[in-house]
């Protein structure tokens, strides 16, 4: 396993989100059509899907897609080991997979339905953090073994090869979910590592993210103060990090946040009414070490919800669709006409306008009870 | 006691340009140039000359040439020029050496030593011309988080903000007293940091009330150690208020106003008599330990009904990182550290040369100890001491400041040649002088226009830095030290100022 060697990586790709607003859930035949669309984004280093509404049956519990390297046993009996020694194990099997698809030296993947065993100062903690106090546990401590994702009712399929390669050695078209993401990278500096594919998650937040972010010092830096350690060194995690602090944990909407990681210029604040004016300027002199500088697109998930959006300046834009319940973001129109030709709206919003898509209230009922 | 000291400067005049004007005789306050009796020719004694520059560039034919003595001592790496006229001056006088303006010693320059990024390819960099370029900086403490009520469209803070001060380039007029400057160089300084959209710091000397009114909104007004100048009227009428513990010049130690500089209205500004010394103590006599401090900070927080942001400017020493991290807790909401190249009016030249630790590793230090502490949003950090160019800005932010202090390159751009004699009372430029007829050479509003034009001209160069590297917003840059790479430093120094090796 060759891991990323520079301060950090850099990379272009594509990225896609649609999500089916009325919660009905449906396969993974769409999004990976859509991918294929933009294979010219991917150098077949890395490809990736998030799938929300996956695991009905097992809702209530914890979903953890665990990655063992090398399928080194000792690993995997060391991952056995602590999530016995932590969690109730409802269910756990392997993930199976394509063994005549196109990739190369697959690692193990294993998944295991939980629910947290909190025990002395654990007890302090919500279940979530608890949770991600665990899956950092096993990142961190257990050589080999990576937990690739960690929520309820949703999971992570990612690896070395062309999302349409991936796709095929998960046999993602057999699943089915109301929100799909998807990535494809095009890494320049690291030789394609399973674990450094996207989409990122931390409990059921996923991001998938296209761009360079040359405030990665600044962000990273004011994030460490907050507890969060850059491991991977890659520009995904300060971003999944930034929305996880503001949104799970200080509970700020993705409207607000927009203004934060991608605010808009002085110049139009300074114009803005007086209220306006207070807000935007009290946000940016708060949060100024948070504001994502430099080329980016990214689409958030996380359950009822799927958001997508890109740096102030839309230096890599992000086009949205809608079709009835459907709601697309891609990196590329073209992805979406391929997969939906009759769209009902199309449009490219300006740089910092977040594009959210969320459950209606019926299906919210549904899909999250 | 015959003087056994080299000349510093030798004067040279070019005879066939030379009409014996007198311009010189005139603008040379140390007396190298005299009419002899008859008034028919300019005698010239150069041993008197300290190199300010003043009359070859007020000569009209351009017929003066003034540079450094040729003649020597027998060279020697060991006991140079300097070091033989230093035990010379010390043996008839028997005194300390005073000095004026930061250290010329050649220490490492830290800033020489580290690069900076640019976009290739896989992010674009940003044209400034075409696309807004951000320097906005807030100075002030800030909260862990902000909490938002939102009702509709409606949206209302409910997080209580601390008072924080807006600046529109990260650059700063570092603290010079009225008194060691003439009236027209702190009134410039004041002009052209209202022009321009940012501050200027007073010095220990107060502030003159006829200034109040219009420049208190940008003056950070400085108490220290003599508590020079300072009552209601003076803290509540400016923007911020700066504690002054230390100076990078000459850390540890006071500092001395001659009472004949203590001129009629210096001493109404400063409320002392006039024509007495004016000493500041080394230390505050009510500043012993850290929670003294912290009393202090809250006195005046009181004094100005939590209005303004409380500075404290200390003297970038050995352990600067723990004690800046106390100054945070103690509640100061912006740190200034001071480098050990930082400027003076006077100083015993063994304080200014021998003491204190450069800005660059002080910077990185103690921006690495409040995040690691978890308490770097709670302060802002300018820092201050050497700065000599747009660069040095840029690094100084992307190792973790704020802003900068400037006060050398401001004196710099209102005429002031480094001739190091500040501290004499003389300056030929009128700017570190209460010589009235030295001190009108001085035009406050044409000062003020060489440092606006100064202050633009590095505000663009920062733009065309940031935008190299892809970056639009000041505060993008700050603590970036991605941004930096190092080159021809230790293993130790790269470690400290927390940058990796050029092609690393």
């Amino acid at each position: 396993m060759i891991k990323p060697r520079d301060d950090k990586e850099f990379q272009g790709c594509g990225i896609f989100g649609v999500m089916d607003r009325s919660g009905k859930r449906f396969n993974g035949e769409m999004i990976v059509e859509a991918m294929k669309n933009m294979h010219v984004r991917g150098n077949g280093l890395g490809g990736g899907f998030a799938v929300y509404g996956l695991y009905p049956k097992y809702k209530d519990y914890y979903c953890l897609h665990v990655m063992i390297q090398d399928w080194n046993e000792e690993a995997k009996m060391e991952v056995d080991r602590f999530l016995d020694a932590n969690f109730d194990i409802v269910h756990d099997e392997e993930i199976p997979t394509n063994e005549d698809a196109n990739v190369e030296n697959p690692p193990l993947f294993w998944r295991y339905f939980v629910s947290p065993q909190k025990k002395g100062e654990d007890k302090k903690l919500s279940d979530d953090d608890y949770v991600i106090k665990k899956v950092m546990h096993i990142n961190t401590k257990i050589k080999d073994a990576y937990v690739i994702s960690s929520g309820k009712n949703m999971g992570v399929f990612k690896g070395v090869g062309f999302p349409e390669d991936i796709a095929e050695f998960f046999m993602i078209e057999k699943y089915k979910g109301y929100i799909w993401t998807a990535h494809s990278r095009f890494p320049t500096n690291t030789p394609g590592w399973w674990g450094g594919a996207h989409p990122f998650c931390i409990l059921d937040w996923t991001v998938v993210h296209n761009g360079e972010i040359s405030s990665y010092g600044t962000n990273k830096r004011y994030l460490e103060m907050f507890g969060y350690y850059c491991t991977l060194q890659t520009d995904t995690e300060v971003m999944a990090y930034a929305f996880d602090l503001l949104m799970r944990r200080q509970g700020l909407p993705i409207e607000i946040v927009a203004k934060i990681l991608a605010p808009p210029m002085w110049d139009i604040i300074d114009h803005m009414d007086e209220k306006k004016k207070k807000l935007y300027t009290t946000l940016r002199m708060v949060y100024a070490p948070l504001l994502i500088n430099g080329p980016w697109t990214v689409i958030v998930a996380h359950h009822g919800e799927m958001f997508g959006l890109t740096d102030r300046i839309r230096l890599r834009p992000i086009t949205a669709g809608e079709k009835g319940d459907l709601l697309f973001l891609s990196s590329e129109e073209a992805a979406i006409r391929a997969v939906c030709p009759d769209l009902d709206r199309v449009w490219t919003p300006h740089g910092g306008e977040p594009v959210v898509g969320r459950l209606n209230e019926k299906a919210l009922k549904k899909v999250i009870g | 006691m015959k003087s056994h000291l080299l000349p510093d400067f030798v004067v040279e005049r070019i005879e066939e340009r030379c009409n014996r004007c007198g311009v010189c005789v005139k603008q040379c306050p140390w007396g190298v140039y005299s009419w002899n009796e008859d008034k028919t020719e300019i005698l010239i004694d150069y041993t008197k000359c300290v190199g300010c520059q003043r009359c070859v560039v007020y000569c009209p034919n351009k017929a003066l040439i003034v540079r450094p003595y040729p003649g020597s001592y027998r060279p020697n790496a060991y006991w140079t020029k300097e070091v033989i006229s230093d035990i010379k001056k010390q043996a008839e006088q028997g005194g300390v050496l005073l000095v004026g303006t930061g250290s010329d010693r050649p220490y490492k320059v830290y800033f020489d030593h580290i690069l900076l990024n640019a976009s290739q390819v896989t992010n674009p960099s940003i044209d400034p011309l075409r696309e807004p370029m951000e320097l906005r900086t807030f100075l002030g403490r800030k909260p862990d988080r902000l909490e938002i009520e939102i009702d509709g469209d409606d949206v209302e803070i409910k997080t209580e903000l601390y008072p924080n001060l807006v600046v529109e380039t990260p650059i700063l007029f570092a603290g010079m007293s009225y008194g060691a400057l003439s009236k027209n160089a702190f009134l410039a300084l004041a002009m052209a940091a209202k022009e321009f959209g940012t501050l200027f710091c007073t010095g220990e000397g107060g502030l003159p009330k006829d200034m109040r009114e219009e420049y208190g909104p940008v003056a950070i007004v400085q108490c220290a150690s003599g508590r020079f100048g300072v009552d209601p009227e003076y803290l509540n009428c400016a923007a911020a208020i700066e504690i002054k513990i230390g100076q990078g010049a000459k850390p540890g130690i006071g500092g001395h106003l001659p009472g004949e500089k203590v001129t009629a209205e210096i001493s109404a500004t400063r409320m002392i008599p006039e024509g007495t010394d004016a000493l500041s103590p080394a230390p505050h006599h009510d500043i012993y330990s850290i929670e003294d401090l912290s009393m202090l900070i809250y006195a005046l927080k009181e004094a100005t009904n939590y209005e303004k942001p409380v500075f404290v400017k200390i003297a970038a020493v050995h352990n600067v990182a723990a004690i800046a991290s106390g100054i945070v807790r103690a509640g100061a909401d912006v740190i200034v550290i001071d480098g050990f190249r930082g400027g003076t009016g006077a100083s015993p030249k063994v304080m200014r040369d021998h003491v204190g630790i450069p800005i660059e590793l002080a910077i990185a230090a103690v921006d690495q100890r409040l995040r690691e502490e978890g308490i770097r949003h709670k302060c802002s950090i300018i820092a201050s001491g050497g700065i000599r160019c747009s660069a040095d800005v840029v690094k100084a932010i992307a190792l973790g400041a704020d802003a900068v202090y400037i006060g050398t390159a401001a004196l710099i751009a209102l005429g002031c040649t480094m001739c190091q004699k500040c501290y004499t009372g003389k300056c030929a430029w009128g700017i570190c002088t209460q010589d009235p007829n030295l001190a009108k050479r001085l035009n406050p509003k044409e000062g003020a226009k060489r440092l606006v034009n100064l202050l633009r001209a590095w505000s663009l160069e920062i733009k065309d830095m940031l935008g190299g590297m892809g970056i639009n917003a000041i505060e993008s840059l700050r603590s970036n030290r991605e941004q930096l790479r190092g080159i021809g430093l230790e293993e130790w120094e790269l470690r400290v100022l927390g940058i990796k090796g050029a092609g690393e």
